[in-house]
């Protein structure tokens, strides 16, 4: 066992024993808080993808975590107030069952992810930055201004989507759900980081030339991954939506794609559990922090800093040293 | 719809695509020279802004207020400089996004610490307040005829300073091949600060006079930020040329999309669905653009290199 695996198995203990511990405790505000780090986590985890498998820096993640939102307050909103979604030319109704609304949010943060990929793929580097960052501003102001969904304001859920077989309004049933959804994933990642096409996305980061020479299609490859990280992204943005029980458009703001980055950085780039170990981190900073000081976010703005003049592998390069796991 | 107001909207387009380009003018700069991704650009603007507000809300006067702004911002360009984006030149993007974002933590947070979370306001000059009646009887705001008018200066005085100085040809030259010219002898870390404190400059001032037509508060620099990068990707990154015709295409299509859609829609559909979906579909209008930008060309109107 590597020091990074032990470090991983660590994590993952520690993402069951503390809410097991807050359970018998009582201390339901503690299975919250580890919910919202599970479900950053997961967000982060699909945009491990794209940025630490294909290089892909993509600033405007936002925007996949916004449309998983939005996808469960617009169905569960419908279903709320039991008015059809659409009536023509065939009626949509709104829905309150979990499995339906990832697969709408799935499916939706998938095509907004090609049309999104396809245009910023035409160029590399700070375009592409640039560009994703500034795609995440369109569906922001878009959803601002879509007064029929709350606009500005948002849009209040009054009760928790169900999930069958488990009362999801139970703190510690719907963490559970969290965790699993991340557990899968991370287990998909970690196949696909070994599979045929996770090794020629890493080969794409590194030289894509050499790629291209044998054949494979480094674009199409990055393409590819962009969307899966987008959807990744969208279901974490449908279960967010689901624990505050409110969407608005903060959820598709540049702050909040810069947050996501910034989970993966802290974490560790390209490590698996990076995106574990950054979003902990992160909530507990933002719990411990932000109860001394309003102004926490210079603190985290210095340890970011930090992170990436002096301490280039994140958490995850500190605690397990220098990588083994890609390249 | 009148002549009047089409006149008028596009003076408007045009004002805020000249404030736009102070802003794109320091990012391109910043990149073609350093090749650096500023996303701080917008925390410079916001401190030109505020150190505005503050200077005029202590003397009352606007020019040591455009003073202070111009003079605070380069310091602040200068010193995150120094201290951080120096490190960050030879890094790659992934880094400098991430350092840059940290720098905006720290500013926004920062700026409210000091000035506390309401906004500041910044009054117009008394000679430049009050509407003028242009040719055609247009009744248009002085100041904003004003921004336009500065804007274009500053412009001018951008070109002169590139092309016609010794400090724009070691701009240029560094842009080329950064070895070469360190080898003949120019001190390039300073012209480094330089350039980047100019930038800086150049955001703080355009944040100091639109911060006279809205209010001051902290964030006001990141939406600008991201028009101004729809603006390079536009234009082509480090072209200042580009800069110049991307900020006016798309302050123009900004402003004039927004008031005209809606009530082009009018004539199709009724009155309320019609403005609802042509702000929602407006408020998309520039990043169309810059979608239909890089299909055609993806490494922007003017830019050479991808």
């Amino acid at each position: 066992m590597t020091r990074e695996t032990t470090f991983n198995a660590v994590l993952l203990l520690g993402l069951i024993a503390v809410p097991t511990w807050a359970l018998i405790m009582d201390q339901p505000f503690t299975i919250t808080l580890a919910t919202r780090a599970v479900i950053l986590a997961l967000a982060a985890a699909g945009l491990n993808i794209a940025l630490g498998i294909g290089g892909l820096v993509s600033l405007g993640h936002a925007v996949f975590f916004g449309i998983g939102g939005y996808a469960m307050g617009i169905l569960a909103h419908h279903a709320q107030s039991y008015s059809p979604l659409m009536d023509w030319p065939f009626v949509i109704e709104g829905t309150k069952f979990m499995p339906v609304i990832w697969l709408v949010a799935s499916v939706v943060s998938a095509l907004a992810a090609l049309v999104i990929g396809i245009l910023s793929l035409r160029t590399t580097g700070a375009y592409f930055i640039m560009i994703t960052l500034a795609f995440g501003q369109m569906f922001y102001y878009f959803a601002i201004s879509w007064s029929a969904y709350g606009g500005e304001d948002g849009m209040s859920i009054y009760v928790r989507n169900d999930f069958p077989g488990l009362n999801t309004l139970a703190p510690i049933q719907f963490y559970g759900l969290c965790l699993a959804m991340l557990v899968i994933v991370l287990i998909f990642s970690a196949r696909l980081r070994k599979s045929p096409f996770g090794l020629a996305l890493n080969a794409a980061r590194q030289v894509p030339a050499r790629l291209d020479a044998v054949g494979l299609n480094p674009v199409r490859l990055k393409l590819v991954a962009f969307v899966i990280s987008g959807v990744i992204t969208g279901l974490a943005g449908a279960l967010f939506a689901d624990l505050n029980r409110f969407v608005s458009p903060t959820m598709f703001s540049w702050q909040f794609s810069g947050e996501i980055m910034v989970l993966v950085i802290l974490g560790g780039v390209g490590r698996l559990f990076g995106p574990v170990a950054g979003a902990v981190t992160f909530v507990a900073l933002e719990h411990f922090l932000g109860g001394l000081t309003e102004f926490w976010h210079i603190f985290l703005g210095v340890i970011l800093l930090a992170v990436v003049l002096f301490a280039r592998g994140g958490i995850t390069g500190l605690v397990a040293g220098k990588e083994a796991s890609h390249d | 719809m009148s002549t009047i107001l089409i006149i008028e909207q596009v003076l408007n387009g045009l004002q805020s695509g000249v404030m736009l380009f102070l802003m794109a003018a320091g990012l391109t700069l910043i990149f073609g020279v350093m090749g650096l991704i500023n996303l701080a650009h917008g925390s410079l603007y916001m401190v030109g802004a505020f150190a505005a507000a503050a200077v005029a809300g202590l003397t009352g006067s606007f020019v040591l207020a455009l003073i202070a702004a111009l003079a605070a911002a380069a310091l602040a360009g200068a010193v995150i400089e120094t201290l951080v984006i120096r490190r960050l030149y030879d890094s790659d993007h992934l880094d400098q996004v991430l350092a840059t974002f940290a720098l905006i933590l720290i500013f926004s947070e920062g700026t409210r610490w000091v000035f506390g979370s309401f906004p500041l306001f910044l009054d117009i000059p008394d000679a430049l307040s009050g509407p003028v009646t242009l040719p055609g009887g247009i009744e248009y705001p002085l100041y904003r005829l004003a921004l336009i008018v500065a804007g274009l200066l500053v412009g001018v005085g951008l070109w002169v300073l590139i092309e016609r100085t010794r400090i724009g040809i070691q701009i240029r030259a560094g842009e080329n091949d950064r070895e070469m010219i360190a080898a003949l002898g120019v001190d390039i870390s300073r012209l480094y600060t330089l350039v980047f404190a100019l930038g800086a400059a150049l955001a703080g001032l355009a944040g100091a006079l639109v911060g006279a037509i809205q209010s001051v508060q902290v964030g006001m620099g990141e939406p600008v930020l991201i028009l101004a990068f729809v603006v390079i990707v536009i234009g082509g990154i480090g072209s200042i040329k580009g800069a110049f015709i991307g900020a006016l295409l798309v302050g123009l299509t900004d402003t004039l999309v927004g008031i005209f859609l809606p009530e082009v829609l009018k004539l199709f559909m009724d009155a309320a669905p019609a403005t609802s979906a042509g702000s929602a579909i407006a408020s998309m209008s520039i990043y169309i653009l810059m979608s239909l930008v890089l299909i055609w060309r993806p490494s922007g109107l003017f830019g050479a290199r991808i």
